[in-house]
């Protein structure tokens, strides 16, 4: 879409989705090498590692498809 | 000194850690980032109020839904859900997906092809000037009362939650939305309410899936609120799980109606007066690049307003389920008055509104946490935004340029609505503090749909539908529905054994008496209407051409195949909320 500018709304959402999902994934992973002491409910199912994961690649693979170098070639040969 | 620390009490329900911080403060910093990013493409009143009317059906679409999921949707539909059982589906299923296909086929058209900026401009163009003052001065008023709901749901979450000063959550986030919407208008807030509905999935699609996970499925999340509800000598306990099994009568079930209500106050009137001619949700779809991608963007918000139950209903029924105290007794929620008071608060009380950040906290550790409340947060500013965005738009059209100043420039019109946006969010702070007094966040929200919304359907639909309809019947029709349904209101306000007239049943809850008050006022409305409009003087046929159905030539869409046709992803939607209908009956 024309967002105005060689930047598009899916690559804003794919950084958010990439660092938010490596902020949470990393966390996930740094409590499974130092459990806390309080746990959250289903702890065991170490929800924020794969949650996080989940995040992450759908991040990264937004952040790539709409990076602003393919935006501008994309307009580029759209002119 | 940890900041977290700094900023929560000891009395609250989880503490942010570091890492949450961080994930929240990134998302203020992205969303003010969009909206100075945006600021250079917004300098004519096209590109301010309508985002240059060139957005495309998924961004249209999901920004028509997110303009929608506020976090009053979130927590105060959770909540509803807690109080009333499955039945608060339908406000996302039959009380949402028939009117917006129907927007989508039948209505789009008209709305795009007089290029209208907003609802009441339609209303001028085809009624004149009285029914655009009375719908732009009630759409006004109805805005800032619900960015200022908006407003109290989220400071609701920072304090209980987070144990976070109100003040401090309510000024920090409004006047983020301020700056956004100021800089880059529309075209702004139609970008971070995109951002945003993938957030709220993102932080909110775990708490149902854990939930699921511990109570065994669906069918053992059914069993577990009978037992507990059995356990509390609640009526009709297996009501809360059955969608319209329970509806025959206006005592068996936990809202108080009947399936009258439901179909007709809520399905026929209520739902396609919010989503065909609320301005909030339709200036998103008049920002489509074309009249395919305004048809095809409701059709996508439908798409996935379908699945919103998912993280809102359930949540819901899972606190209904799952909750209990460290001793292991039964948690039950009450409604807001009592949680709020000193009594309340003393007992350690929590509000039906309450249920979803309970259950956030239940689930979620480090930085899950700092997403489930930014999630919350992205809700809270996109309904702001949506509302605070609506009502400048509305304001500089329909009430400054209409009313005040006829002759003003464009220029001076997107100088106007950067102020207005400014002034809409601080008049808005103010009245966020009515909500602390309403039992249920949503039932205030239904009642203000029933004053303004149900009788402004009435009157759009009969003046795209009705070429006899004339401008004195348009404008008294709209203020006989709009007075009747706030008589209605008040009447039952001081003398609560009228519910029986106005709800029909003494069983009726408050949003029961919503939807009968909707379907009464919308008669009242289309009544006046049809009768003034046959003894007043019908517009010539020349001046309703392109705003009544049968005098506006429908143009023909491009030819494209099956899988890029609105007509055919409408059908498929109306076939998967037939059978969800039938899953849950």
């Amino acid at each position: 879409m024309k967002s105005g500018g060689s930047l598009s709304i899916w690559f804003f959402i794919g950084v958010s989705l990439a660092v938010n999902g490596a902020i949470i994934c990393g966390t996930g992973i740094y409590e499974l090498m130092r459990p806390p002491e309080h746990h959250v409910v289903l702890y065991n199912l170490h929800a924020n590692v794969w949650w996080g994961a989940i995040m992450l690649i759908l991040g990264l693979f937004f952040s790539l498809r709409f990076s602003p170098a393919k935006e501008r070639a994309r307009m580029a040969g759209n002119s | 000194m940890n900041p977290a620390v700094l900023l929560a009490s000891s009395n609250t329900l989880v503490h942010l850690s570091p890492v949450d911080l961080v994930i929240i403060i990134f998302y203020f910093v992205l969303v003010l980032a969009i909206g100075l990013y945006l600021k250079e493409q917004a300098n004519t009143g096209e590109d301010f109020f309508m985002a240059g009317r060139e957005m495309t059906a998924w961004v249209a679409g999901l920004a028509f839904l997110s303009a929608n999921l506020g976090s009053l949707e979130l927590m105060g539909w959770a909540g509803n859900s807690y109080k009333y059982g499955i039945l608060a589906a339908h406000w996302y299923w039959i009380g949402a997906i028939p009117a917006m296909l129907f927007l989508a086929l039948v209505m789009m058209p008209f709305y795009h092809i007089c290029k209208t900026h907003s609802v009441p401009g339609y209303l001028k163009l085809r009624f004149g000037q009285g029914a655009q003052a009375i719908s732009s001065i009630s759409f006004a008023f109805m805005t800032v009362l619900m960015s200022g709901i908006n407003m109290y749901a989220m400071a609701v979450v920072m304090k209980v939650v987070l144990g976070w000063n109100m003040h401090f959550s309510i000024w920090v986030s409004a006047m983020t939305v301020a700056v956004y919407v100021a800089l880059g208008g529309l075209r702004s807030a139609i970008f971070n309410e995109v951002l945003q509905f993938f957030l709220i999935w993102a932080g909110a699609l775990l708490i149902p899936i854990m939930g699921l996970i511990e109570a065994g499925g669906w069918h053992g999340l059914q069993a577990k609120i009978l037992q507990n509800l059995t356990e509390l000598n609640v009526p009709n306990p297996g009501s809360y799980t059955h969608l319209w099994s329970t509806l025959g009568h206006f005592s068996s079930n936990p809202m108080g109606i009947n399936w009258v209500g439901i179909v007709f106050g809520l399905g026929a009137v209520i739902s396609m007066g919010y989503w065909t001619t609320d301005f909030l949700v339709v200036q998103r779809v008049l920002s489509a690049k074309d009249l395919r991608s305004a048809e095809l963007a409701p059709i996508i918000g439908a798409a996935f307003k379908m699945m919103v139950p998912f993280i809102v209903i359930l949540p819901g029924l899972l606190g209904l389920a799952l909750l209990r105290d460290p001793q292991g007794h039964l948690i039950r929620l009450v409604d807001a008055g009592l949680a709020w008071s000193p009594q309340g608060q003393a007992q350690g009380l929590h509000g039906y509104d309450e249920v979803l950040p309970l259950m956030l906290a239940r689930y979620c550790g480090p930085g899950l946490l700092g997403l489930g409340i930014t999630a919350l947060v992205a809700g809270f500013m996109s309904g702001m935004a949506g509302n605070v965005s609506a009502f400048t738009t509305v304001w500089t059209y329909d009430i400054y340029g209409a009313l005040i100043n006829k002759n003003a420039s464009d220029e001076s019109k997107v100088k106007m609505g950067r102020w207005v946006t400014i002034i809409g969010v601080i008049v808005s702070i103010l009245t966020a503090y009515i909500a602390k007094g309403m039992p249920s966040i949503m039932d205030y929200v239904q009642a203000l749909f029933s004053f303004f919304i149900a009788p402004l359907f009435g009157t759009v639909i009969l003046g795209m539908l009705w070429k006899r309809a004339t401008p004195a019947g348009g404008w008294s029709g709209l203020l006989a529905g709009t007075l009747s349904s706030l008589g209605m209101y008040l009447w039952v306000k001081f003398d609560p054994s009228a519910v029986r007239y106005v709800a029909l049943s003494m069983d009726a809850q408050d949003q029961a008496q919503n939807m009968f008050r909707a379907l009464w006022c919308c008669s009242i409305c289309v009544i006046v209407t049809v009768v003034v409009s046959l003894v007043t003087k019908p517009k010539p046929e020349g001046e309703l051409k392109d705003l009544v159905y049968g005098l506006t030539p429908i143009p023909k869409t491009e030819h494209v195949s099956m899988f890029h046709s609105p007509i055919f992803w409408g059908v498929v939607v109306a076939i998967v909320f037939i059978v969800l209908q039938i899953i849950f009956w």
